[in-house]
């Protein structure tokens, strides 16, 4: 299961409602330190439910709890790593021992310490959903079937409902350093999802649409479904779309994704080590005078919302870029010691399994004037393409260099409105040329699963391959 | 792992309240990886997982439960967990007796390993001596990462049919990344070595050239102009990702997707699908390839499966479940990430068999295009074929010669009209590891390929 990928509230003390059990754990394995040697121990549990529904059965129920520490251990600015998918009481003490012994293979670097506590008051987030472990597992075979039945009968054209699944995830964290940090965390999460293939005559399409909430209730098969079916069935049809120079309409899941390609380049460790085409760039003008960037995690609305980073230091407001100025980057501890600037609070980390670094959490742009949605920017844009689903994006599209060229689908826009489906197309371009031609950003923000608001967002001057 | 009367106990408890099959998939893994980067020992990691999935299946229902537990009672526990979970789908009950396990299919091991623990200033050797080589391939050469992984992975298997499967798994990891800073701003470059292997990988494989390799890519494409927009014939290099099988139809023929009629290649079967060059293998046998192992997440002994021959589809690729409905046997493609998750269909080593042309004259005989020597990752769209694939060294052909680098770029086609373009096929074959993500699930895969041409796919530059 995925285990822990958000993390730690509270810095003094157990909060109130948190796992005191994990606490509890870490500050016993955080006391095994030596002298001279600082210990950061990071304890996470979690259970999971997943259902996939299929041709009116449940093809699979998985009902799975997880646990697992992840120990750091500096000494001498030497830093070593271990960690254990149990906290079974034998493990404990020899992970820690593992992480001592890694660290007498590092390089010595001053850089490398652990994070402080450096006073900065974090946002509280309730993000814990008491229902979600009350609902009989009964309930979500229910939504699940029901989801597949509702996709299946939503339109004659649905041939096949591919995937129909509902998960949830309920996670606790705690994190205690030798540093004085000490913190816990807990976090629910419910999701729906449906795959949907739109048939006419030989032709096959696909479409995908799910929803999240914080717990079961709150989860809309309605949306989901009409996501899936919409985005299959205007597809029917599409041929092989014509080469040439556009303006490109990023839908706001496509516009959600180029945002995280981008945030990539605004680590400050990535900046540190000449990995970013925004390194050496503070201050100069790196994109168009309309674009403002700022990864606001203290946002409620975010989908990435969290009090305290992957260090356990408090989630702050950072602007990144404002009117086109490059203002700064992403730091952790050790990125920003290396930079000379504090911790901006943006660690984080894939659960008890990885260490942390610096990375966003609730990136988003600006948005355009009240009500500019994604008829709005169509309408302004006149005539383009516009992208429902990229693909090879982790292929083609190089955050060092700049290189952006991805696979895409989508509708061409004429006379300011989507036309005929067009299909087997790349979009290419530069991330660098890309900031600097913004053409219209939506004030249609929807915080969708991962770490960037979705809001369409068009681009000029891009390149088409097609036909 | 565990006791036999154990394992015959819990799969008695998994069945007791019905099913017609239930299996306990255990796992103890050990990871441990070193990096280096900017110059330096940047961080030494180990870690250590171990737990069982327990699988009951009841009608179409699958119930499934995962426990890091390993004792009886941790056992019995999920196996409850797993049977409960089953019912409550709706699946039918009935009842089938558990067989007592024989080891008929035995142990194997993958990719012994010379040493039961690897040194670790061994490992931090070798990341030193690629650094080095690296930064000495030229001045250019501005920033440095290496990565060291190895993985041991004692998997068992045992099932109410009365299967009982042991596998060792040893595999090695290698990479190198580099950054080379010019006037048009950063390039990278890399290259991987993977293999189903301990430490004794290194024996055959010299971290220099790896790096050297990586340096070169990142060197040659400063002075890259774009890739051309539009459709062009393109010549692939022998070894140079062979993920234009993997997406153009291997991720097609996995019965899960035939099943839900989510492929183009359903109904194909006995059809001419390729061109009469396109001989197309999936084998978990070969060697110590990164997609080998002896048994599949299944307890199913890996096999040779030809999936195209003379472009004619001749199979697709089983899981247990797949192929149970089919009344078949599984073709030893049922794999996993973890023991906490549920098997797939998934392939193993996937490649075209190498041809009779000359990998030069392909060259020659191509008087414009685009020459690919090394691929980056891919993806595919099952339903309508449709895929990419990235380069991250490609040139020019002009002339019927290899000329200007190209930046990075991705190439999109349609499976089944791609594999009838394949006009040339030459013998200089080689394998590549790779990772293949299905599903949220990512398991070790080889591409493998020798030089060929496909008369026409479009790439996706940025000059007209």
């Amino acid at each position: 299961m995925t285990t822990a990928t958000e993390t730690t509230s509270a810095a003094a003390g157990p909060h109130p409602d948190g796992p005191d059990d994990l606490l509890a754990l870490a500050d016993r394995v955080a006391g095994w330190a030596r002298s001279g040697e600082d210990v950061e121990v990071y304890v996470a549990r979690g259970d999971e439910t997943e259902i996939r529904a299929y041709d009116g059965e449940v093809e699979s129920l998985t009902s799975a709890t997880s646990a697992g520490i992840g120990v750091r251990v500096v000494v001498d600015h030497k830093l070593g790593f271990a960690w254990a998918g149990s906290l079974h009481e034998s493990v404990l003490a020899e992970t820690l021992d593992e992480a001592r012994d890694n660290a007498t293979f590092a390089t010595p670097d001053d850089h490398v310490q652990l994070a402080v506590p450096d006073g900065v008051v974090a946002v509280p987030f309730d993000l814990w959903d008491e229902a979600l472990s009350t609902i009989p597992t009964s309930q979500k075979v229910a939504l699940a079937l029901a989801l597949e039945a509702q996709a299946r009968a939503a339109d004659p054209r649905i041939r096949q409902v591919s995937s129909a699944d509902y998960g949830d995830t309920s996670v606790e964290v705690a994190l205690v350093s030798t540093t004085g940090i000490r913190s816990s965390n807990r976090k629910t999460q419910g999701f729906i999802s449906v795959g949907v293939i739109a048939g006419d005559g030989d032709a096959s399409q696909t479409g995908g649409g799910f929803d999240t909430a914080r717990g079961f209730d709150g989860l809309d098969p309605d949306k989901a479904t009409a996501d899936a079916v919409g985005r299959a069935v205007r597809m029917l049809g599409a041929t092989k779309g014509p080469s040439g120079r556009s303006v490109v309409v990023f839908d706001r899941r496509a516009a959600s994704t180029l945002l995280s390609v981008i945030s990539t380049a605004l680590s400050g460790e990535a900046v540190a080590k000449g990995r970013s085409f925004f390194a050496g760039r503070i201050g100069e003008q790196v994109g168009d005078t309309g674009l403002t960037l700022v990864d606001d995690p203290t946002n409620p609305l975010a989908y990435g919302a969290a009090s305290y980073d992957a260090e356990g230091l408090a989630c702050r407001r950072n602007e990144l870029i404002v009117a086109g100025l490059l203002k700064g980057f992403l730091y952790d501890t050790v990125a920003g010691s290396r930079a000379g600037v504090a911790s901006t609070g943006s660690a984080v980390r894939g659960g008890f399994a990885g260490t942390p670094g610096p990375g966003c959490r609730a990136l988003a742009l600006t948005p355009g004037p009240e009500g500019f949605d994604e008829d709005g920017v169509l309408a302004a844009v006149g005539d383009g393409l516009f992208v429902q689903s990229m693909t090879g994006v982790h292929s083609g599209v190089n955050p060092i260099s700049g290189d952006f060229s991805v696979g895409a689908e989508g509708l061409m826009i004429r006379d300011g409105k989507l036309a005929e489906p067009v299909r087997e197309i790349t979009v290419a371009s530069t991330l660098q040329r890309i900031l600097h031609s913004l053409v219209a950003v939506g004030a249609d923000v929807e915080w969708l699963p991962g770490i960037a608001a979705g809001q369409t967002l068009a681009v000029g001057d891009m390149q088409i391959s097609g036909v | 792992m565990i006791d036999t009367p154990v394992l015959e106990r819990v799969l008695g408890e998994a069945l007791r309240h019905g099913g017609e099959f239930a299996e306990v998939f255990a796992e103890d893994r050990s990871n441990s990886s070193a990096l280096l980067d900017d110059g330096r020992v940047e961080e030494l990691s180990s870690g250590r997982e171990r737990g069982a999935g327990i699988r009951v299946v009841t009608g179409d229902t699958t119930g499934f439960a995962h426990t890091a537990d390993l004792s009886e009672e941790g056992l019995i526990r999920a196996a409850e967990a797993a049977s409960a979970v089953a019912r409550s789908g709706g699946g039918g009950t009935h009842t089938v007796a558990v067989g007592s396990l024989h080891a008929a299919e035995g142990s194997r091991r993958s990719g012994s390993d010379r040493a039961p623990t690897v040194p670790k200033a061994d490992t931090l050797d070798l990341l030193r001596r690629a650094d080095e080589a690296a930064r000495a391939s030229g001045g250019a050469i501005s920033q440095v990462q290496a990565g060291y992984g190895g993985s041991r992975r004692d998997v068992l298997i045992a099932n109410s049919e009365g299967l009982l499967a042991t596998d060792q798994q040893r595999r090695t990891r290698f990479s190198v990344s580099c950054v080379a800073e010019g006037d048009t701003g950063l390039q990278t470059g890399s290259e991987t070595t993977a293999r189903t292997l301990g430490y004794e990988l290194f024996d055959e494989v010299s971290v220099e050239d790896l790096a050297r390799m990586a340096a070169g890519r990142a060197l040659s494409k400063l002075s890259a102009r774009p890739a051309p927009s539009g459709e062009v014939p393109v010549v692939l290099a022998g070894g140079s990702g062979g993920i234009l099988f993997h997406e153009a139809c291997g991720h097609g023929l996995e019965a899960d997707h035939i099943a839900k009629n989510a492929s183009v290649y359903v109904g194909q079967v006995g059809k001419q699908v390729a061109s009469p060059l396109v001989t197309l293998v999936d084998d978990g046998t070969v060697g110590s390839e990164w997609g080998t192992f002896g048994f599949d997440d299944e307890g199913r002994p890996a096999q040779r499966n030809v999936l195209i021959e003379d472009g004619i589809l001749t199979e697709y690729l089983w899981d247990y479940l797949r192929a149970r409905k089919e009344g078949r046997k599984s073709s030893g493609n049922g794999r996993r990430q973890t023991y906490q998750h549920l098997p797939m269909v998934r392939m193993t080593n996937t490649f075209l068999l190498p041809g009779n042309d000359d990998a030069d004259e392909i060259v020659a005989q191509t008087p414009h295009g685009v020459y690919v020597a090394k691929l980056g990752g891919g993806q595919v769209n099952t339903t309508t074929g449709d895929f990419v694939f990235g380069t991250t060294e490609a040139y020019l052909i002009e002339g019927g010669r290899i000329t200007e680098p190209l930046r990075d770029a991705n190439l999109i086609g349609n499976g089944p009209e791609i594999l009838k373009r394949v006009d040339a096929v030459a013998t200089d074959f080689a394998m590549t590891p790779g990772t293949c993500g299905k599903d949220g699930q990512s398991v070790p895969v080889g591409c493998g390929q020798a030089t060929l041409r496909i008369t026409g796919v479009t790439i996706g530059g940025t000059t007209e």
